[in-house]
């Protein structure tokens, strides 16, 4: 987010503030604010400078009580313990957190399947291409632990190399083999951003988008035990995936049979009429949904639905609803973060101003007035630089926080693609039933035609027997294409039941931690200028 | 702060009540109405005097004045007692839609009304006649005077920047083959002089940060007033304990916009304000500089001036010319100018240094307030955002367990 710039601000910043901060008169009021941020946070950037190792008093409770006009959080207990300890214990396995973060349970727990992707390589592609030389490309260390009965069973560790297009092939056959199942979208193949950004900013950006698909696949329960997936962990060497064929090879090979399959000739694969056109492989199927799907649009007016499917469309639009105010939130909350942000700098350099203020006075001064003002003024600048790094640690855990939204952004995607599943196989279903009743048709008008020529047509009666076989076929193929159509709304329920589930839990979640962490860093905000209205309170007492 | 060293005139005073009231002059700067139309519409503002001066028309005195008229006082009493540090009014406002503002009407009214207090308040200006005037002649004097003087006494911008420059250059009147402008060679005024002039560019830029803050409070309140407006419509979407908790979080937001708000307008009016008034005070000290610059090269052309009609009346008198006596009333005359001139810069030197004391208490004094009106105000915050964000989480459990 700010790194780059907060590098450079530090820099400046830190020999200023070691005039401000480190100043052991202060000690005692200073040493409540310092105290709490002690704590071993891992996610404290800026820890070390923060720390003064000159303060004696380590006591922390002592140092709330000498405040305790002010501390009105002794009793109840104060939230600013509580964000550290809260946060470290509901990881969610984000990030910059080391290799082995427990993405499910820790690995004493049953089932644990923990993935990490690092070591990216380049590597030359063996030119199988027109193009001399060949290209490169980026290989990524895939690393497992386990302990699922998959793998072996007790508790293993292994890597293999993968590409991004082996990812891209787990990912489309996943696909294929779980439909109704909300699975986790895998991360983009934007060829723009690899143009545009540094080769190694892509590259690392890459290997996270990749650690964090690969641990969602894992946090799955249903997926996670896939064959797919197994195979991508585990098989070394070239991964034993099906590849998706190229579109164009597709195309061609459709459209060589599409004069056959015009005259009727060919025998339908039930299995292959049960999946739904893909890719070009059968133009003519393709053609015949299209109509299909022109028709269902208007016949979806008309009640024929029946009780099952208004359950699913009255779960799909609350779905949609529920994902276009999600998005809302999503943007909300991202101003939220750099209104944030924004506070946070501003009131740093508001104190890093006074800093410079107090210098200047102080070697300047004259009057004793102007060494009591520099003296004010470096209290002001105190607090001001305190503040705006609680603003900077704040933002830092809303961040995380708030991310949950996002990534169920992304959910709802997964979730419209189970929908999309199940819309396209009862488009199956129906274009099978279409077909069906165009082909009996067919035959009753054949058999009422051969039955006015005496003796039969023995043509006609060839046809009608075709026709027949074809008709077993296609009622064959119906009833596949039905047995996937309900295994797919019935993947969708179970779904629909796990994701409701967790969403909850997860927002219940998100919304505890915000909240805490907002009352907590509020609390040692205050805690910083309640010290310097105690400090400035003789100019009020005074009078004037 | 009122001055005690004032007396009141023996006649009035009873002999059986030894001391009547102290002297006190009190004056209040209050509400401000829009007057005129279009271009030339105007706010005025009440002035109430309360005080028991004898050169005083009576204990209680009000009237209507403008902007332009705190400007005619100002002038008057830089042009009259030089040498103090005459208080900063606040500026012209150069946008014009934000000249009607409530808030900088608001401001404005504050910084007249601590202007002319501080006039009221100090022990030489709270003598002047221009003073009382200001504070009791009728709208038609006023306007009189207004118009008068700002003719002959406006002083362009353009000038003023050209006498600082003066003060600060040694060299460039050198290079560009000018006479080189006579200067004090008072090392510890010189360092005064470098002390100011840094001062101001520190305060400005503390200055700036302050308002940035307060721009900064209100983009947060707006941000989480969005932000809770949004969780309200996501919680209606999801009904249930979860849709309340989200409800419950929306609220709690739009509660804390309201808060930064509130405190954005603290901020401003009790924190920016004053290190803008700083800054002003800082530039009165400034013009006081340049005045001084003035009065010292006067002070110096006449000295020089008086050298060589010494020398040349002496000429004349040695050749016992009829022009002796001519020449003898014109060097009389250009001592006695002398005599004043030197007067009138050592005693601006003087009073320089008594305001400089009474400046810089002055000021740790007001920066003292406005850090612990700052320091309070951003407590208030953060403590109200504590309680309101600690108040949710009973609420969210309560969700969360149902």
């Amino acid at each position: 987010m700010m790194c780059i710039e907060e590098t450079n601000l530090h820099e400046s910043r830190e020999d200023m503030e070691s005039l401000v901060l480190d100043d052991s008169s202060n000690g005692q009021s200073h040493s409540g604010a310092k105290l709490i941020l002690n704590h071993d946070d891992p996610l404290l950037s800026s820890s070390s400078s923060f720390m003064d190792p000159q303060n004696p008093n380590s006591n922390s409770l002592s140092i709330l009580s000498s405040h305790a006009s002010f501390n009105a959080f002794l009793d109840p207990p104060s939230y600013a313990e509580a964000i550290f300890t809260s946060f470290d214990s509901s990881s969610n396995g984000h990030d910059q957190i080391p290799l082995f973060s427990s993405s499910n349970s820790n690995p004493r727990s049953p089932d644990y399947l923990q993935i990490s992707v690092s070591d990216p390589q380049k590597e030359q592609e063996l030119s199988n291409s027109l193009v001399p030389g060949g290209t490169t490309y980026y290989t990524y260390l895939i690393t497992t632990r386990t302990n699922l009965p998959e793998f072996g069973g007790s508790g293993s560790e292994f890597s293999v190399r993968r590409r991004f297009k082996d990812v891209v092939t787990l990912s489309d056959r996943l696909s294929e083999s779980y439909r109704g199942f909300f699975i986790p979208l895998r991360p983009d193949k934007s060829v723009v951003e690899s143009q545009v950004m540094a080769k190694q900013e892509f590259v690392e950006q890459r290997r996270v988008s990749l650690e964090k698909y690969l641990r969602r696949l894992a946090a799955h329960p249903v997926i996670r035990r896939s064959e797919e997936l197994r195979v991508f962990l585990e098989a070394k060497g070239k991964l034993p995936l099906p590849k998706s064929v190229d579109v164009a090879s597709r195309v061609i090979d459709g459209a060589a049979r599409l004069p056959r399959q015009l005259l009727g000739e060919e025998a339908i694969d039930v299995n292959e009429a049960a999946q739904p056109a893909k890719g070009g492989r059968d133009l003519l199927r393709m053609f015949r949904e299209l109509k299909q799907a022109v028709s269902n649009d208007w016949s979806s007016v008309k009640p024929v639905v029946v009780e099952e499917d208004k359950w699913f469309l009255e779960k799909k639009e609350k779905l949609m609803e529920f994902e276009q105010e999600l998005s809302n939130v999503s943007q909300q909350a991202e101003s939220l973060v750099k209104a944030q942000q924004d506070m946070g700098e501003t009131m740093g350099e508001l104190g890093l101003v006074f800093v410079k203020l107090t210098k200047f006075e102080t070697e300047e001064a004259v009057f004793d007035s102007q060494r009591e003002r520099a003296g004010d003024m470096k209290n002001v600048a105190t607090a001001a630089v305190k503040s705006s790094r609680l603003y900077r640690e704040l933002n830092g855990q809303t961040v995380k926080h708030l991310e949950k939204l996002h990534e169920y952004l992304g959910i709802m995607l997964a979730v419209n693609n189970a929908f999309s599943e199940r819309s396209s196989a009862l488009l199956t279903v129906q274009t099978l039933s279409s077909d069906l009743a165009s082909l009996h048709l067919k035959i009753e008008k054949l058999e009422a035609a051969s039955a006015k020529i005496f003796g039969g047509d023995r043509s006609r009666l060839r046809r009608i027997e075709e026709l027949k076989e074809t008709v077993r076929a296609t009622e064959e193929a119906k009833i596949c294409a039905e047995r996937e159509y309900e295994r797919i709304k019935e993947n969708i329920r179970s779904e629909l039941e796990r994701h409701d589930k967790e969403r909850h839990d997860d927002f219940m979640s998100m919304l505890r931690g915000f909240v805490v962490n907002q009352a907590g860093y509020a609390e040692k905000m205050a805690n910083v200028w309640e010290t310097l209205a105690e400090e400035t309170n003789a100019y009020v007492k005074d009078g004037s | 702060m009122i001055s005690t060293n004032r007396t009141l005139s023996g006649s009035s005073q009873s002999p059986r009540s030894p001391s009547s009231q102290p002297p006190y002059l009190s004056v209040s700067v209050s509400d401000p109405v829009k007057l005129g139309n279009g271009v030339q519409a105007y706010i005025s503002y009440r002035v109430i005097t309360k005080t028991n001066f004898p050169e005083y028309q009576g204990p209680e005195k009000i009237v209507i004045r403008r902007y332009s008229d705190f400007i005619w006082l100002r002038d008057r009493l830089f042009e009259k007692y030089k040498g103090i540090f005459i208080p900063p009014l606040p500026e012209k406002s150069a946008v014009e839609k934000f000249r009607f503002s409530a808030e900088f009407i608001e401001m404005r009214r504050q910084a007249l009304d601590i202007f002319v207090n501080r006039i009221a308040s100090h022990h030489a200006l709270q003598q002047s006649e221009d003073l009382r005037t200001f504070l009791q002649a009728d709208e038609e004097t006023m306007e009189r005077l207004r118009a008068h003087e700002t003719s002959i006494f406006k002083k362009k911008p353009a000038d003023l920047m050209q006498m600082f420059k003066d003060v600060q250059s040694k060299v460039s009147d050198v290079v560009l083959g000018k006479e080189k402008p006579v200067e004090e060679s008072d090392p510890e005024y010189e360092k005064l002089k470098h002390y100011i002039f840094e001062l101001e560019n520190h305060l400005a830029e503390a200055q700036k940060h302050a308002y940035r803050l307060v721009k900064r409070h209100r983009e947060l309140g707006q941000s989480l007033s969005d932000f809770g407006k949004a969780v309200k419509l996501l919680g209606a979407c999801e009904g249930n304990s979860l849709g309340r908790a989200f409800s419950e979080l929306g609220a709690k937001s739009e509660t804390l916009s309201v808060k930064l708000q509130k405190e954005a307008h603290q901020l401003l009016m009790n924190f920016e304000e004053p290190l803008k008034d700083y800054v002003r005070a800082v530039q009165s000290v400034k013009a006081t500089i340049t005045e001084r610059a003035n009065a010292f090269r006067r002070q110096c052309e006449l000295t020089e001036t008086i050298k060589l009609k010494e020398i040349n009346l002496n000429k004349l008198s040695l050749i016992r010319s009829d022009k002796v006596g001519e020449a003898e009333m014109e060097y009389n005359e250009l001592k006695a100018e002398s005599e004043e001139a030197t007067r009138l810069f050592e005693s601006i030197v003087r009073l320089m240094n008594e305001e400089l004391v009474h400046f810089q208490e002055r000021k740790t004094l007001d920066m003292g307030i406005a850090f612990n009106e700052f320091a309070r105000g951003q407590a208030r915050l953060a403590n109200g955002i504590a309680d309101a964000w600690r108040s949710l989480l009973p609420k969210l459990e309560a969700c969360s367990s149902s």
